[in-house]
C-alpha cells in the first residue's frame, strides 16, 4: 500500500497560526485536517461582567484585520436588545465604514496573500521585484480602504469611533468629500483588478456548496438581512443557534461550525454572498461579472480572488454613492434606554457571516456572550475541499503539490486569530 | 550592523495576539517597498511563504506568552536575534488576554470549549520582557505605524527612537483640544496613559481608554479619586483599567484596589 503525508507546519500568508495535514492512501485523499494552534484568548469568557458600552472596543481586539466586522456585529446585537434600528445618515456611515474594511481586507488578500500563489512567488514583496506596478496599485487601493477607516473610525486598526447607537463623532461633509477623487481612482483600478484576475490560470474545480450569507431585499448585504442558504434556509439572526452548531475537534483551538440538522459543512464569505445576492450588486459590478464569464454563479473556490475583486469594485461604487448623498447628521448617536434581555446579530465580515449574541442584565452588564467568526464556519468546508480536490493533483511534484494544498486553504482568506478565539501543512501519503 | 555588505535581516514573530500590530507593517503602504529595499524581510509568515533560518539582526515580536511551547519559543528567538523589539500591548504588557491572570483559567476554558482537555494553556498571559531581555518596547493597541517606521529607521541609522514617554494629555494640548475631563466630566485615562495615538479619542469627543498603557510614573490613584468625585462607581473605575494593558503594574494595582 502506498501512503503519503503532506505536512505544512506553519501555513504562511494567512492571518494567524495554523498547519495542515493531508493523508493520501493508494492515490486517494483519506483525510485532511486543519490544525489550528493559535493560542486561545477566551474573549467570550472575559466579556462576562463587562458593561455593554465597552463591547465595541473589546471585541475589535479579536482581529486586527477585520475589527470593524466585530464592532458592527456587536453594536447591532446590543441594539437588538434595546430595540434600536439606525436609519438615515448614521446607517449609511456604518455601511461606508464597512466598505473601507472590505476594500482594505480584500485588497490585502488579493494582492499580498493570494496573487503570489497564481504568479509563483513566495510573497508580495518578492513579487514586487518583477511586478512592481501591480503591487504598487494594490498598496494604493488598500490605502484608500484604510483612509475611509481612518476618517470615520479614527484609525485603521481598532477604530475608536463606533458606539452603541451610532458614533462618538459624525464626520463633516467636507471631511468625507476629500475621499471622492481617491475613491474614483480606486474604482477604476478595481475594474482593472477584475480584468487582471479574470485572466489568471484557475484550476478547473468546483463543488455543489451550501452557501450561507445574509440577504437584504434592497442591498448587497453588510449589516442587515436574513440569514439564507442556497438550500432553502431563511431565518433571522435570533434563530442562528437552532440551525447551526459549533463542534470542538481535538486538533484545533478553533471551533468548527456545521448545519445542525444534516451535519453538513457550509461556506460563508465572498463566494456565498456573490451567489446569493448577485441581483443586489451595482450595475457596473454586474457588467464586469458578465465580461469575466462568471455572471451570477461561481462554484470554483480558486476563483474567489475574482469574486473578491468584484466585491472591491462594489465597495468603491457603494462608498461613492453613499458619499454623494451624505449630509452630516444633527446628532452622532441615538440615545439608549437600558433594558435587560438577549440580542442577536449577524453581519458580513470580509470573510463571511459573523454572528454575535449577548445577554445583558438590567444594569447593562454582560451575563453571556457568544461569537461565531467566519473562519470557524468555513473550516469544515476547507477540509472537504482538500479531500475533494487534492486527489486530482497527485501527479504534481511534491513541492508543487504542497503549494496547491496551501492555495486551496488560502482560497478562503482564513483568519486564524479570529477563529481561535488557525494553519501548519502536513500531507500524509500513506 | 553585523554584515556591512548585506541589508540587515528582519524577522516578524507572532505570539497570542490579534495580528493587528504586524499588519501595521503592511499598512505602511507608502513605505513598505522602501523598507523592503533597505531591510531583508527574511521571516514574516503573515506576508511571505519562504522562511530563512539562522540569525536575525532585528526581530519584531507581537503577542504575549500564554503557552508552555511559546515560553520556550521566545528563548530560541532571543538567541537568534541581535536586537529584539516588542510591538503592541500584548507583547509589552500581556494584552487583554491577561484578564485570565485574575481568575482560574480552567473556568475560562470550560466556558469557551466543549473539550477543555484538548486545550493546553498557561495560567497567565505575560509580556515578552517577563521571559527574555527586550531591547525596545513599542507600545499601543495597536502600535502607531509612524512610530514603527521611526523605530526601524532609528535602528538602521544607529540613533535612538523618538517615541515620547509623556501622557496623552500632552498630545491633546498640542492639538488644541478642550479637555473633556475638565469641561464635560467625561471619564478619560489621558492623564495616566502613554502618548502615541495623537490623542485620538478626545479628538472624537470620547475619553481615552488606555490603548498605549501607563505613562512613566503615572499618578493613577489621583485620577481614580477624581473619577469617583464625578460619580463613577468602584466597579466602573476598576473596569476602566482592565483592558489591553491590565497587566502593566500601575493599571493592575489600580484595578485590584477597585476589585469588589
Amino acid at each position: 500500500m502506498t501512503r503519503k503525508t503532506i505536512k505544512v507546519d506553519y501555513l504562511a500568508r494567512v492571518e494567524g497560526e495554523s498547519g495542515l495535514k493531508v493523508t493520501i492512501e493508494e492515490g486517494v485523499v483519506k483525510n485532511a485536517q486543519l490544525n489550528i494552534f493559535e493560542p486561545p484568548r477566551f474573549f467570550e469568557a472575559f466579556m462576562r461582567g463587562r458593561h455593554y458600552t465597552e463591547t465595541p472596543d473589546i471585541v475589535a481586539r479579536i482581529c486586527g484585520i477585520c475589527p470593524v466586522a466585530y464592532q458592527m456585529s456587536a453594536v447591532h446585537a446590543l441594539e437588538n436588545i434595546f430595540g434600536i434600528q439606525l436609519t438615515g445618515q448614521l446607517r449609511a456611515l456604518r455601511r461606508l465604514l464597512y466598505c473601507g474594511e472590505w476594500i482594505e481586507s480584500h485588497v490585502l488578500h488579493i494582492y499580498m496573500l493570494h496573487a503570489p500563489d497564481f504568479l509563483g512567488y513566495e510573497g508580495a514583496i518578492d513579487m514586487a521585484r518583477d511586478h512592481s506596478e501591480l503591487v504598487r496599485q494594490g498598496l494604493e487601493m488598500k490605502k484608500i480602504g484604510n483612509d475611509i477607516l481612518t476618517l470615520i473610525g479614527g484609525r485603521e486598526i481598532h477604530p475608536i469611533n463606533v458606539r452603541v447607537g451610532g458614533f462618538y463623532r459624525a464626520p463633516r461633509k467636507s471631511e468625507l468629500v476629500s475621499l471622492i477623487e481617491k475613491l474614483k481612482w480606486g474604482r477604476e483600478t478595481a475594474i482593472k483588478t477584475v480584468q487582471w484576475a479574470a485572466e489568471l490560470d484557475f484550476p478547473d474545480r468546483q463543488r455543489d456548496y451550501i452557501f450561507v450569507s445574509l440577504k437584504h431585499e434592497a442591498e448587497y448585504p453588510f449589516n442587515e438581512g436574513r440569514i439564507i442558504s442556497s438550500h432553502g434556509l431563511n431565518i433571522s439572526a435570533q434563530d442562528y443557534d437552532a440551525y447551526f452548531s459549533e463542534q470542538h475537534v481535538p486538533y484545533s483551538t478553533a471551533l468548527q461550525s456545521r448545519l445542525s440538522q444534516c451535519g453538513s459543512a457550509y461556506l460563508v464569505g465572498p463566494l456565498a454572498r456573490y451567489n446569493l445576492n448577485f441581483d443586489q450588486l451595482s450595475l457596473l459590478t454586474k457588467e464586469l461579472s458578465h465580461a469575466a464569464g462568471i455572471a451570477g454563479v461561481c462554484r470554483n473556490p480558486y476563483q474567489s480572488i475574482l469574486v473578491r475583486a468584484l466585491e472591491v469594485v462594489y465597495a468603491f461604487d457603494e462608498a461613492l454613492s453613499i458619499l454623494a448623498d451624505y449630509q452630516q447628521p444633527d446628532y452622532s448617536f441615538v440615545d439608549v434606554t437600558l433594558k435587560s434581555g438577549r440580542g442577536f446579530a449577524a453581519t458580513e465580515a470580509p470573510r463571511g457571516l459573523l454572528y454575535h449574541r449577548y445577554e445583558l442584565d438590567q444594569a447593562g452588564i454582560i451575563l453571556d456572550a457568544q461569537i461565531v467568526p467566519p473562519t470557524s464556519q468555513n473550516q469544515a468546508c476547507i477540509e472537504e475541499d482538500l479531500k475533494e480536490f487534492i486527489g486530482g493533483f497527485l501527479d504534481l511534484p511534491e513541492e508543487q503539490l504542497q503549494h496547491r494544498c496551501e492555495q486551496t486553504v488560502r482560497n478562503y482568506d482564513p483568519c486564524i486569530s479570529c477563529a481561535t478565539h488557525f494553519l501548519k501543512l502536513e500531507i500524509d501519503h500513506v | 550592523m553585523s554584515r556591512a555588505s548585506q541589508p540587515p535581516r528582519l524577522a516578524v514573530w507572532k505570539f497570542a495576539s490579534c495580528d493587528g500590530c504586524q499588519l501595521s507593517l503592511l499598512d505602511c503602504e507608502d513605505q513598505i517597498l522602501t523598507v523592503a529595499g533597505a531591510i531583508d524581510i527574511a521571516y514574516f509568515p503573515e506576508a511571505r511563504r519562504a522562511s530563512v533560518h539562522g540569525h536575525y539582526d532585528i526581530s519584531l515580536v507581537e503577542g504575549s506568552v500564554t503557552t508552555q511551547h511559546d515560553a520556550e519559543r521566545i528563548q530560541e528567538i532571543r538567541r537568534r536575534s541581535d536586537f529584539l523589539i516588542t510591538i503592541g500591548a500584548c507583547a509589552t504588557s500581556g494584552g487583554i488576554q491577561a484578564l485570565r491572570n485574575f481568575t482560574d483559567v480552567k473556568q475560562y476554558t470550560a466556558l469557551v470549549y466543549a473539550h477543555p482537555e484538548y486545550i493546553s494553556t498557561l495560567e497567565t498571559s505575560t509580556p515578552i520582557s517577563d521571559h527574555v531581555k527586550v531591547d525596545f518596547e513599542l507600545r499601543g493597541c495597536p502600535i502607531n505605524k509612524g512610530q514603527l517606521i521611526d523605530v526601524l529607521s532609528a535602528f538602521l541609522i544607529g540613533r535612538r527612537p523618538t517615541t515620547p514617554a509623556e501622557s496623552v494629555c500632552v498630545e491633546c494640548k498640542l492639538k488644541g483640544n478642550i479637555c473633556i475631563l475638565v469641561s464635560q466630566a467625561v471619564p478619560c485615562l489621558g492623564p495616566v496613559t502613554h502618548a502615541g495615538c495623537g490623542a485620538l479619542c478626545p479628538s472624537y469627543h470620547r475619553g481615552c481608554y488606555g490603548c498605549f498603557g501607563p505613562k512613566e510614573t503615572p499618578n493613577v490613584s489621583a485620577l481614580s479619586n477624581r473619577l469617583e468625585e464625578l460619580g463613577m462607581n468602584k466597579d466602573a473605575i476598576g473596569r476602566l483599567y482592565s483592558t489591553f494593558n491590565v497587566n502593566a503594574t500601575p493599571f493592575r494595582e489600580e484595578k485590584e484596589r477597585h476589585d469588589p
